[in-house]
């Protein structure tokens, strides 16, 4: 096997393995389209770190954290509906990042890689990161997985009971911010979502705890993005847009299955 | 008189240009029910909320006392279907590590709470009064010096909320801690405290049920219809039921209006 596939897969599997419990996450706090707004900020910050000549990564999860502190600023002052909030936002950040990206020199900027990801482009250099990056997620989370969890089941329940809702709320942001700057390499901007969204929904119908979910989400994740390399080598697809393709095909198997159906 | 667990002074909670609530007074103490009934859009709620630290408050000052542990049960859970967790683990989320009920009390809390059947259910298929059950079992399991219970009985049945009023009582004998209860129910709360608030923006009037509703401030905040009702509850012993519920006619004391 080729060397670029296999850094290609091992990259894949890793941002998979954080994307399962963080895109739990974001399944249960209805926070889908929140993640595709940040996802579209990080446009913003690639061109910024362009402009400014910093590192990338670093660039991205900046502008992420800021616009994700800048959006719970306005839904808490109900300037208006937040799911309109959230498509001005998500939409004028691409768009700003893709004017901004345009007044660079086109010949060092790979657009297509940005938005839709270039997985096979992934190094060594790369992959040390993409490991750092992980770790250190995966290890935040699960350290704090119990009062995530109970702000997620009941904000108010867990604010009197003690924990710091505001300061969970906001590492949880600053969580999707890292796994964004770094899956942004996997499927680009434009499909960042799904990675963490879809195997999530689709472990739902089979799991009975939240631990369960969220390790399930992984492993359909990995699977994903095991079968969307296959099917990129053999027949030539672009690799982020068909790992998003395996995924929702699991998750439409998995949603066919009878309702009762539970890994106990 | 026991402890002061909690008190607040000239509480008051603004919102644009309209006080939601303003200059109120509560003192709650341990071993004591205390329950705040008003109207609709009386700020019950929002009392409530500012004495959790929930809301920020405009004026006044709360002082506790130190390492006040509170046991909330809120109007109701709103949990999204995508959520796959059981009874047993939403219990788990509330238990505080240093200070547990004994397993003894929590087999008895169980019991009382009748979730002993429940544990392993997922908690988007339990019913109104299944919810609030589990919601109360949760705010004691961290043996609380205060409960705060906000419209325990919101979406559960007649027989249900006095099942449920009853609970509550024995929660107090058994665990000697205070609790705070909001209801707009006039009727089956005033049995079983200890001193009421009549809120409407600011305390109309507060104390023993008994003094309260002989208040004129109770009559204006209510009606003579809604306070005429009460006075039929604390006069119950003057008449009887059939099992339809209808009344058989008896010797009435005055005040004993049933319309």
């Amino acid at each position: 096997m080729a060397n670029f596939l296999l850094w290609a897969w091992l990259g894949g599997l890793m941002i998979a393995a954080v994307a399962g419990p963080l895109g739990s996450f974001m399944v249960w706090r209805r926070m889908a389209y929140f993640g595709d707004t940040l996802a579209h900020a990080a446009l913003l910050g690639v061109a910024l770190g362009l402009l400014l000549q910093v590192n990338i990564s670093l660039a991205v999860v900046l502008v992420c954290l800021l616009l994700a502190l800048l959006l719970s600023t306005l839904v808490h002052k109900r300037i208006i509906a937040t799911d309109t909030l959230l498509g001005i936002l998500s939409h004028a950040s691409l768009s700003l990042g893709l004017v901004s990206l345009s007044l660079f020199d086109h010949q060092s900027i790979d657009l297509m890689g940005f938005l839709f990801g270039d997985l096979l482009a992934i190094g060594q250099h790369d992959l040390l990161w993409i490991a750092l990056a992980c770790c250190l997620v995966l290890v935040i989370l699960v350290s704090i997985w119990t009062p995530l969890l109970s702000i997620t089941v009941n904000e108010e329940l867990a604010q009197v009971e003690g924990i710091n809702v505001a300061w969970m709320r906001t590492l949880l942001m600053l969580l999707v911010a890292v796994v964004i700057a770094v899956a942004m390499k996997v499927v680009g901007v434009l499909l960042i979502t799904s990675l963490l969204i879809i195997p999530a929904a689709a472990a739902r119908r089979l799991s009975s705890s939240p631990e369960q979910m969220a390790l399930l989400a992984s492993l359909l994740g990995m699977l994903a993005v095991t079968g969307g390399l296959a099917l990129s080598w053999f027949y030539d697809t672009p690799a982020g847009p068909s790992v998003v393709v395996i995924a929702s095909t699991l998750f439409f198997l998995l949603f066919s299955f009878p309702r009762s159906f539970r890994l106990s | 008189m026991s402890e002061v667990l909690l008190s607040a002074t000239d509480l008051g909670v603004k919102r644009g240009n309209r006080w939601l609530i303003k200059g109120v007074d509560i003192s709650l103490e341990a071993g004591q029910i205390t329950t705040v009934i008003g109207p609709n859009g009386a700020g019950k709620s929002t009392l409530v909320r500012s004495l959790l630290n929930l809301i920020k408050t405009t004026s006044g000052d709360i002082t506790t006392i130190k390492g006040l542990r509170i046991g909330y049960m809120p109007q109701k859970l709103k949990l999204e279907d995508t959520l796959p967790l059981t009874v047993a683990r939403f219990l788990d989320l509330g238990r505080h590590k240093q200070h547990q009920l004994s397993p003894q009390l929590w087999h008895d809390l169980l019991h009382e709470c009748r979730a002993d059947k429940l544990l392993n259910h997922p908690m988007q298929q339990l019913s109104g009064g299944e919810t609030q059950r589990i919601l109360l079992l949760r705010a004691l399991l961290r043996k609380p010096h205060l409960l705060v219970l906000d419209e325990p009985v919101q979406g559960v049945d007649v027989t249900g909320q006095v099942s449920l009023y009853n609970l509550i009582g024995q929660v107090r004998n058994i665990l000697g801690c205070g609790i705070l209860m909001v209801s707009h129910d006039l009727h089956l709360v005033m049995a079983a405290t200890d001193q009421v608030i009549c809120l409407n923006q600011h305390i109309c009037c507060s104390g023993h049920p008994e003094q309260v509703s002989q208040d004129p401030a109770f009559t204006d905040l209510f009606g003579p219809q809604g306070a005429g009702n009460l006075a039929l509850y604390n006069h119950q012993h003057n008449h009887h039921h059939t099992s339809h519920g209808d009344i058989i006619a008896g010797e009435h004391h005055e005040g004993c209006d049933h319309g």
